[in-house]
C-alpha cells in the first residue's frame, strides 16, 4: 500500500528552489507515436497491418515480416511481471535525485516484453496492467499498475511523478463568471486541493455565483482581469509563486461569421480574451511557475486551457469565435514547447458547446459544468495533455482525426435552401 | 548447409595489452595507436608492412576505422570496423583469418581501443541504442547496470543462484587481477566485502559492475608460415562461432546465441569441454559468465552456480577462468572489453602471460558477448585456439 502523501510543510524562503531536472527526452520518430497516445493517456502499440504483429520497442518495419505498412492501435495492456529492479543510482540527475527507483520486465499477454516503471503495489511476478503516460521530459513512458486497485494508490511516488494531481496543490481559476467555475472548484477541492484561487474581473458587477464563491472555504476571490495586463501582472506578483496549477477558463464568445457581424468589435474582444488572455496570464504566470517544477509535494505542474473544439476545424455558426480559440490553440502549442524543457504540462480540454446562455439555442447535447469539471480533474490525475470533454467534442475529434479535409467539407454546408 | 572450412594455417600472434586507466585525458585514437603499436613491435614490423586492420571502438566518433587509416597512416588492402562490443574480439578474429587464409591480407591487426573521460560513460550510454533511447533509459536510466539486474533478478528465480555463487565469481577474479599489473583493480576483495558493498540495482551491488576505464588491445592474424619466418610464438585457431539476436522469442535473456552452434564448434575443434585448459567468459556480469559456463556446454543449464561452487576458477585453480582479471577487475576498456579474454588467451597457449600464466595452458576457449540494444545482449561469439608449435 502506498503511504498517503502529507501536505507538505510552509516553504523555507531561505532555501534553494531546487532546479527542475529531466528523464531523458531523445526518442526515435517511431516512438513518438507512443507519446502521442500518451498525451490522451491511451495505451498504444505498433500493429503490423499485413500479418498482425504486435511491435515492441517503436520500429519502422515489422520484426515477423519485414512490412512497413505499422499503426497505431489500442491494445490490451494486460501481463505479468517477470523480472524486476530498484535503481539506486544513475547517472541521469532527474532520476538519482529521485532514487531508489523501481522497474521491471513485463510481458503482454499480447506478446510483447516491456521494460517499464514499476508502482509500489506491484507484486513480485504478480499480475499487472500497464499505462502510458507522460514523463516530465513530454515523452511516453509505460507504467505498471496492480489489476486490483490499492488505497493511496495515486500517492506512489513514480506515479505522482508523470501526473498533473490536484491533492495538496494551489490552483488558479481565471474566472469568477464563468458559469462553470463553481463547479471547477467544487471538483477540485474535493480531489483534496490545498488553496484555490479565482480570479474575479469588475468586482463592482454582480454576477450570479458571486456569493456563493465567496463563502465556499478554501476558496479565495481575487481581482483578476484577463483584458488588463496590469491586473495579470499585479495578481501574478501577489501568487505567482504559489500558483501550481492553473486553469484558464476565461473566454469571449458571440455567435456569428464574418459576413453576420458588421464589425470587427466582438472580434476584438474573442481576440482579447481567448487569445491575448491566454498570452497575458502566460507571460505574467509562466515564469514562476516553470521554475517551480520540483518544487517539492506541491511543484508546479500543470497549465490548464479549456478551448472549443471548434478550434480543430470552424463551426461557422460561431465562426469568428472558433477562428480565436484556432488561435489560442495554436498558442497553447508555442506555450507547451515553451513550458517543456521544465517539465510543466500545457493540457487543453477542448469542449462542444457548453450549457450557458450564448449556447442556448443550440441543441443537446451539451457541456455541463459538472462534467467539465470531472474531465478536467481526470484529466490532471492522469497528467493528460488533451482531452476531448462531451459527446460534440468527441465526434468531432474523431471526424478530425479521421479526416480533416472531410469534417470541413461537412462543417461547412451551406444547406438545401432555394 | 554446408560444412564450415577449417582455419589451417593461419595463426594468431603478437598480443598486446595497453595497461589500463580508470580516466584518461587521452583519446580512443592515441590508445588504439599504442597498442597497434605495441603488437608491431612484438612482431618486429613496421606500419607499412601491414596489409589488413580490423578496428573495434565506442569512442573514436566522429572517426571510423576508415579515418584511422590516414590518422595513423596505414595504407591496409583489407579493412573491417567491427561495432560488436563485447563480441567483437572473436568476430574480428574470425574475420581477419578468413580474409588471410584466402589470401585478401597477409598480415591484419586486430585492434579494439576506448578512451575513458569524465562523464564519457554517461555520454556514451545516451547515445548506445535507438530502442535503448526509446524503451529502457527512460526507465530509470540505470544502464546496463539495470538491463543485467533484471536478467540476473530473472536468473536467481529461475536456477536458484545466489549472490553468494556471483561472489564466489567475482572473489576468484579478483585474486586473479592481483597478478595483473596492468589491471585498474589493485585491492583483494572477500566474500564478505561482496556481499556487504552499496547497493547499485538490486540484485545487482557494487562488484558485479565493471568499472569503466581507459584502456586497448591488440593481436595479429597471419600465416603459419611468415609467423614462422619471423620467430614468433603463435595460436592456431580450432574453431569459431558468431550469432546476433538469437532466441528472439525467449521472453527474458536466460541463454545466448551460443546454444545455437555451440556443438558445430566442440565438433569443429575436435575437443571436448574437459580437454579445455582455460576459459575466458565475456564478464560484463557475474550472471553472463555464468551462463556462458551454461551455454558453450560446462554444465547443464541452470546449474553453473553449482559449478562455480565445486571448481576453482583461480589462476591455480582447477578451471582457471578470466586468468588477468576480466573486465571485473581489471576494467572495462569499452570496446576493448571484448578483445581482454581473446588476447589474454593467447598469451597464456604461447606460454609468455607471465604473472598470470595457467601451468601448461595449451587449449582455450575465448568467449564474447554483446550490445545490450534493448533488453539483452544481442551479438554473441565463441572460439577454441590451441598452442602453435614454433
Amino acid at each position: 500500500m502506498s503511504k498517503p502523501l502529507q501536505a507538505p510543510p510552509k516553504k523555507n524562503p531561505q532555501k534553494r528552489t531546487v532546479s527542475p531536472t529531466r528523464p531523458p527526452e531523445s526518442r526515435s520518430r517511431a516512438s513518438l507515436g507512443l507519446s502521442a497516445a500518451a498525451a490522451e493517456g491511451r495505451f498504444a502499440l505498433q500493429h503490423c497491418t499485413e500479418c498482425s504483429a504486435i511491435q515492441y520497442p517503436p520500429r519502422d518495419a515489422c520484426c515477423a515480416c519485414l512490412s512497413t505498412a505499422l499503426r497505431w492501435l489500442n491494445t490490451d495492456a494486460k501481463g505479468s511481471i517477470l523480472a524486476e529492479t530498484t535503481v539506486r543510482t544513475s547517472t541521469k540527475l532527474y532520476f538519482r535525485e529521485r532514487s531508489p527507483w523501481r522497474t521491471g520486465t513485463v510481458k503482454l499477454d499480447c506478446g510483447p516484453v516491456i521494460i517499464c516503471h514499476l508502482h509500489g503495489d506491484c507484486e513480485q511476478q504478480g499480475r499487472v496492467e500497464l499505462i502510458n503516460r507522460l514523463d516530465r521530459s513530454g515523452q511516453a513512458v509505460l507504467l505498471a499498475l496492480p489489476q486490483t486497485r490499492k488505497p493511496n494508490m495515486e500517492d506512489d511516488p513514480q506515479l505522482r511523478a508523470i501526473t498533473s494531481d490536484p491533492k495538496h496543490r494551489r490552483i488558479l481559476i481565471t474566472d469568477a463568471r464563468n458559469p462553470n467555475t463553481v463547479a471547477l472548484a467544487n471538483a477540485l477541492s474535493n480531489a483534496g486541493a490545498a488553496l484555490i484561487f479565482v480570479g474575479e474581473s469588475e468586482s463592482w458587477r454582480p454576477y450570479p455565483a458571486q456569493a456563493e464563491l465567496a463563502n465556499m472555504t478554501g476558496v479565495e476571490v481575487l481581482p483578476l482581469d484577463v483584458t488588463d495586463t496590469s491586473s495579470v501582472d499585479k495578481l501574478a506578483g501577489e501568487i505567482g509563486g504559489k500558483t501550481d496549477i492553473l486553469i484558464n477558463n476565461a473566454r469571449f464568445i458571440r455567435p456569428g461569421g464574418v459576413l453576420e457581424r458588421g464589425d470587427t468589435t466582438f472580434a476584438r474582444n474573442e481576440m482579447e480574451v481567448n487569445y491575448l488572455g491566454l498570452m497575458r496570464l502566460a507571460q505574467a504566470f509562466g515564469p514562476a511557475m516553470r521554475s517551480r517544477t520540483a518544487d517539492g509535494v506541491n511543484a508546479a505542474v500543470a497549465w490548464v486551457n479549456v478551448l472549443s473544439v471548434h478550434a480543430l476545424s470552424n463551426l461557422p455558426a460561431f465562426g469568428c469565435f472558433s477562428a480565436s480559440n484556432a488561435a489560442a490553440r495554436s498558442l497553447a502549442q508555442s506555450l507547451r514547447a515553451e513550458f517543456r524543457s521544465s517539465g510543466l504540462r500545457v493540457m487543453n480540454v477542448y469542449v462542444g458547446p457548453t450549457e450557458d446562455d450564448w449556447h442556448q439555442p443550440l441543441p443537446p447535447p451539451k457541456v455541463l459544468p459538472q462534467n467539465l469539471a470531472r474531465t478536467m480533474v481526470q484529466g490532471l490525475r492522469d497528467g493528460l495533455e488533451e482531452m476531448y470533454c462531451g459527446d460534440v467534442a468527441k465526434d468531432v475529434y474523431e471526424r478530425f482525426r479521421d479526416n480533416p479535409n472531410v469534417l470541413e467539407r461537412e462543417s461547412t454546408l451551406a444547406g438545401e435552401g432555394a | 548447409m554446408a560444412s564450415r572450412q577449417s582455419y589451417d594455417n593461419v595463426v594468431l600472434t603478437a598480443p598486446y595489452s595497453t595497461p589500463y586507466q580508470r580516466y584518461s585525458i587521452n583519446t580512443a585514437h592515441w590508445w588504439i595507436a599504442k597498442a597497434l603499436r605495441g603488437s608491431l613491435q612484438q612482431a618486429k614490423l613496421e606500419p607499412k608492412e601491414l596489409d589488413g586492420l580490423t578496428v573495434s571502438s565506442f569512442t573514436l566518433f566522429p572517426d571510423s576505422a576508415v579515418g584511422l587509416t590516414q590518422h595513423l597512416g596505414l595504407m591496409p588492402r583489407w579493412l573491417d570496423h567491427i561495432p560488436m562490443g563485447g563480441a567483437s574480439g572473436v568476430v574480428a578474429m574470425r574475420r581477419a583469418a578468413r580474409a588471410v587464409q584466402c589470401g585478401d591480407a597477409d598480415i591484419v591487426a586486430c585492434v579494439a581501443g576506448d578512451t575513458n573521460h569524465i562523464d564519457s560513460f554517461r555520454q556514451m550510454l545516451s547515445s548506445f541504442s535507438r530502442f535503448a533511447a526509446d524503451a529502457s533509459y527512460p526507465y530509470g536510466y540505470g544502464g546496463p547496470n539495470a538491463n543485467f539486474a533484471l536478467l540476473t533478478d530473472r536468473y536467481m528465480q529461475e536456477y536458484g543462484a545466489t549472490r553468494e555463487d556471483f561472489g564466489r565469481l567475482c572473489v576468484a577474479q579478483r585474486h586473479n587481477a592481483l597478478n595483473n599489473p596492468g589491471a585498474v583493480m589493485k585491492k583483494p576483495l572477500s566474500l564478505d566485502d561482496y556481499l556487504t558493498a552499496r547497493p547499485i540495482s538490486d540484485p545487482i551491488a557494487l562488484f558485479d559492475c565493471v568499472m569503466p576505464c581507459a584502456g586497448s588491445e591488440s593481436f595479429l592474424v597471419m600465416r603459419e608460415q611468415t609467423a614462422k619466418e619471423r620467430g614468433l610464438a603463435y595460436a592456431t585457431i580450432c574453431g569459431t562461432i558468431e550469432r546476433h539476436n538469437a532466441h528472439s522469442e525467449d521472453p527474458i535473456q536466460l541463454r545466448g546465441g551460443w546454444t545455437v552452434d555451440i556443438d558445430e564448434l566442440w565438433q569443429m575443434a575436435s575437443c571436448q569441454p574437459s580437454d579445455i585448459d582455460l576459459l575466458q567468459t565475456y564478464d560484463d556480469y557475474p550472471v553472463i559468465s555464468l551462463m556462458q559456463i551454461e551455454d558453450l556446454g560446462f554444465c547443464d543449464k541452470g546449474a553453473a552456480a553449482e559449478f562455480v561452487r565445486n571448481h576453482d576458477l583461480t589462476i591455480q585453480g582447477d578451471f582457471p577462468h578470466n586468468t588477468s582479471g576480466g573486465q571485473l577487475s581489471a576494467g572495462q576498456a569499452g570496446a576493448a572489453g571484448g578483445f581482454i579474454g581473446l588476447v589474454e588467451a593467447i598469451r597464456q597457449v604461447t606460454n609468455v602471460a607471465g604473472p598470470t600464466q595457467v601451468k601448461n595452458a595449451a587449449l582455450a576457449m575465448i568467449s564474447g558477448f554483446g550490445m545490450i540494444n534493448y533488453d539483452r545482449g544481442v551479438c554473441s561469439s565463441a572460439a577454441i585456439i590451441r598452442a602453435g608449435s614454433l
